[in-house]
């Protein structure tokens, strides 16, 4: 079977220059690890439409078949399984090929693989190309390898659903077009992957279809999207008004025509970072990530955590050059990701869905990636958004593993409880020791206690924050410094939410109720162990970049850690450009953070001022009487009223610009569709109608009448003629 | 010479146009129309003396469409008498739609 699909990828191959200078890298390989997700999609999307062929047939006939018939589920269930899993591991194993050879052969320039010519008019033309580079491959090595995991524990959280085919059909997709998202060599194929991806989400929220309120989801998550890919399309047609391309190579080769924060690149950037925001989830346009937790955990895991929503972090450190050269767009960035960082932990404050804390947690920490990648830091927003993927990813399949069991117990039972709601939970690391533990791992490393991963990537970036303030010559230095203190406060409340989550659903007295508490149960292995492998990411996976000032101290065990700046220095070739313009333009880093202080020292107070936080936490969370939803009969009051209802911005929307969009539409519909367009249209018709009526009088179908009105008419023709 | 003619020609055509408009029986409003296509007949002969033969052809083709027309008209006005008994035009309107 392989072997078949290399030769048919060798047989679409183009032409390499650059790989043939580097003699490593096989055209068909990346290629291949494009392909692999698609073909799962085209087996998955048959093997599914035959299953929906075949279930309707038996429902003709009349026949005994029942969807939820244990015995008929390992015939639809056994080649998913194997095909949706499968190839996303064949592709993670081609990027580690493709991954270690870079490691040996330090690449200065991307390995561009041409296949064909896919768009060609005139001077334009755009290549279907893919590009390897050491950014492309962090994000492949993030996509695959967390999508794999998330696939394995998909055939766990799956395994009763009846449309288990079209489930992984739809997950294939999904990976297909992030992966030609990343590694699209130009604008236009990034913005296919850009598109693709935001199909795949839409499809995956709405997954249960019937239900209307999901779907509604999906389709709020789809349009809220289209916005923000308005400012993607404009920003491109900008490049390729100016630089005749949209090829990454040369707009980045050829910009540094561009004035230092001129307008023109001013606006691109701010373009691009409007696509960003709705991709990625930030204010205004963040609205529709919460929602989208209608879809299946495993969904949320890859799709709006992980992978897609981050889509925007990479399009700014892929565009770095073009934001390092825009001061405006990087402070409009670090300031809009800085406030959605504290606005929505400020929501997770209040919320009882243990999926929606986890939703405004997402958008929380995507804020923090974009100050980071606005303040000139992209290797550190890179580094955060993939010990992120770790962390979420991990956060969001245990709480999939949570909300497994207890859906499970509430139908043993048959009662009809909320399933996701943190108040009907508590006490489950009893029947659940494995999940509680790793979750707790992965709460550590997102409120960023040493040593684990959340604590390096997202210190770098407050970090950096405070070393922009006090860049010489640095535009908006006070701005900055207000950017350092949110973001460190916005730090203590991740710690705070994340912490109340977990005691909520793991410790103190248990609120599922009598009958049902004997049904929780440990996720099976096919859960846990991708469980677990997160969990040892989530604690190893800071350490590849440790910063210098800490490696040889105590964060760094005196110099124990060796990867010290490694994911900075192999992120070089890429964000080199972009760092030049800013020393050329701002000088260098200070040392200092704003109020004095090293970076050791400062890091040295988050993860003691966090862990204080996580300890007073347990501690407040756990005296509280929590009441399950049928008891909690609670009257929010005042600014915690606010917070449980998200600060009313639905509400806003809906009063601000759905309901008049709605009443525009129907105005639109009834007045000038129904009334004026439709009312002409029928106009002419009656107009006609009652014409012919009346000129169907004279056809009487008398000789005599037809003679005399011939008559006539010839004597008027005569006179006419005549005359 | 030529004008008598004209003048009788004229007086014939007026005469069958008066006889098919105001008679009501199909037989007689055919014979109008036959004297009709005599009177123009005439006047093609009564010009055909001044511009030449192709007058008098004319007549030939226009008696044999007349003779034509006599067959088909005749065969539809027996075919009405049988079905209605009269061939009074007025208790019949078949002519529309």
């Amino acid at each position: 079977m392989s072997g078949v699909l290399l030769s048919l990828a060798a047989l679409v191959q183009g032409s390499s220059e650059a790989a043939n200078e580097a003699g490593h890298f096989e055209p068909f390989l990346p290629g291949l690890i494009v392909l692999l997700p698609l073909l799962g999609f085209i087996a998955n999307g048959y093997l599914s439409l035959r299953h929906a062929r075949v279930s309707a047939d038996s429902v003709r006939s009349g026949s005994e078949f029942d969807l939820s018939d244990a015995s008929s589920r390992p015939s639809t269930h056994t080649l998913p399984t194997w095909i949706g899993p499968g190839v996303m591991g064949a592709a993670f194993l081609i990027t580690l090929v493709n991954f270690s050879r870079m490691l040996g052969v330090h690449l200065e320039e991307a390995v561009v693989v041409h296949y064909w010519t896919w768009i060609a008019t005139g001077t334009f033309s755009v290549e279907a190309a893919l590009q390897l580079d050491q950014l492309s491959i962090i994000m492949m090595m993030v996509i695959t390898g967390v999508g794999t995991l998330i696939h394995v524990f998909s055939v766990g959280y799956m395994k009763d659903d009846p449309g288990y085919p079209r489930y992984f059909a739809y997950l294939n997709l999904f990976v297909f077009f992030m992966l030609v998202l990343v590694m699209g060599s130009s604008y236009a194929l990034m913005f296919v992957g850009w598109e693709g991806v935001g199909l795949c989400s839409y499809l995956l929220i709405g997954y249960w279809f019937s239900d209307r309120e999901k779907a509604d989801a999906g389709k709020k998550a789809f349009i809220v999207n289209r916005i923000g890919d308005v400012g993607f399309l404009v920003a491109m047609f900008l490049l390729f008004k100016n630089f005749g391309s949209v090829d990454f190579i040369s707009i980045f080769h050829d910009a540094d025509t561009l004035i230092y924060g001129g307008g023109l690149v001013t606006a691109i950037t701010l373009f691009f970072f409007i696509g960003a925001i709705g991709k990625s989830a930030q204010i205004p346009l963040y609205v529709w990530l919460p929602d989208a937790m209608a879809g299946p955990t495993p969904v949320s895991a890859l799709i709006h955590a992980a992978t897609m929503v981050t889509a925007g972090v990479y399009l700014v450190a892929r565009s770095s050059v073009l934001f390092a050269l825009a001061p405006f767009s990087s402070a409009i960035v670090a300031g809009v990701g800085v406030l959605t960082a504290l606005f929505a932990a400020t929501i997770a404050l209040k919320q009882n869905d243990i999926k929606k804390v986890l939703a405004y947690s997402t958008v929380s920490q995507l804020g923090y990636m974009f100050l980071g990648v606005g303040v000139g830091a992209y290797a550190a927003g890179v580094f955060h958004l993939m010990t992120h993927a770790f962390f979420k990813a991990l956060l969001f399949l245990g709480s999939g593993a949570v909300i497994h069991s207890m859906h499970e117990a509430y139908h043993a039972t048959h009662s009809h409880e909320d399933a996701q709601d943190m108040r009907n939970m508590g006490g489950l690391h009893r029947p659940m020791r494995i999940t509680c533990i790793t979750m707790w791992i992965a709460t550590l490393a997102i409120a960023g206690i040493w040593p684990f991963a959340g604590f390096f990537s997202k210190d770098e970036i407050i970090w950096y924050a405070g070393a922009w303030a006090g860049a010489e010559g640095a535009p908006y230095p006070q701005l900055y410094t207000v950017y350092w203190m949110l973001a460190l406060v916005a730090a203590l409340l991740t710690a705070f939410y994340m912490t109340r989550m977990m005691v909520m659903t793991f410790h103190g007295k248990n609120r599922t109720g009598e009958k049902e508490q004997g049904h929780l149960h440990e996720a099976p292995p096919v859960m846990w162990i991708p469980l677990a492998v997160l969990a040892l990411l989530s604690v190893f996976g800071g350490w590849i970049n440790v910063p210098e000032a800490l490696s040889s101290g105590w964060a760094g065990l005196g110099g124990l850690l060796p990867m010290s700046e490694w994911l900075h220095h192999w992120l070089e070739p890429i964000t080199a450009q972009a760092h030049r313009v800013q020393e050329v333009n701002l000088g260098k880093y200070s040392y200092y953070a704003p109020f004095g202080g090293g970076e050791a020292l400062w890091a040295a107070i988050s993860t003691i001022l966090a862990g204080t936080v996580v300890f007073l936490t347990v501690q407040i969370v756990r005296r509280q009487e929590i009441l399950a939803v049928k008891d909690d009969a609670t009257d929010l009051s005042g600014f915690s009223k606010i917070l449980f209802n998200k600060y009313y911005v639905d509400e806003l929307y809906d009063r601000v610009i759905v309901q008049p969009i709605l009443r525009i539409s129907r105005f639109c519909w009834r007045v000038i569709d129904a009334g004026i367009i439709d009312g002409a249209v029928n106009a002419v018709g009656w107009g006609s109608k009652g014409a012919g009526w009346l000129v169907s009088m004279f056809q009487t179908g008398s000789i005599n009448t037809y003679a005399f009105i011939l008559t006539v008419g010839v004597l008027f023709v005569l006179g006419a003629s005549l005359f | 010479m030529i004008t008598e003619a004209l003048v009788l020609s004229a007086i014939l055509f007026v005469i069958g146009t008066f006889g098919v408009l105001v008679r009501r029986n199909a037989m007689i409003m055919f014979l109008c129309i036959e004297l009709q296509l005599n009177a123009v007949n005439l006047s093609f002969v009564a010009f055909s003396r001044l511009f030449g033969i192709e007058g008098q052809i004319f007549v030939f083709f226009v008696m044999t469409v007349a003779a034509a027309e006599a067959a088909v008209g005749l065969a539809i006005i027996i075919s009405i008498f049988r079905h209605y008994e009269t061939v009074n035009v007025d208790s019949f309107n078949l002519l529309k739609w």
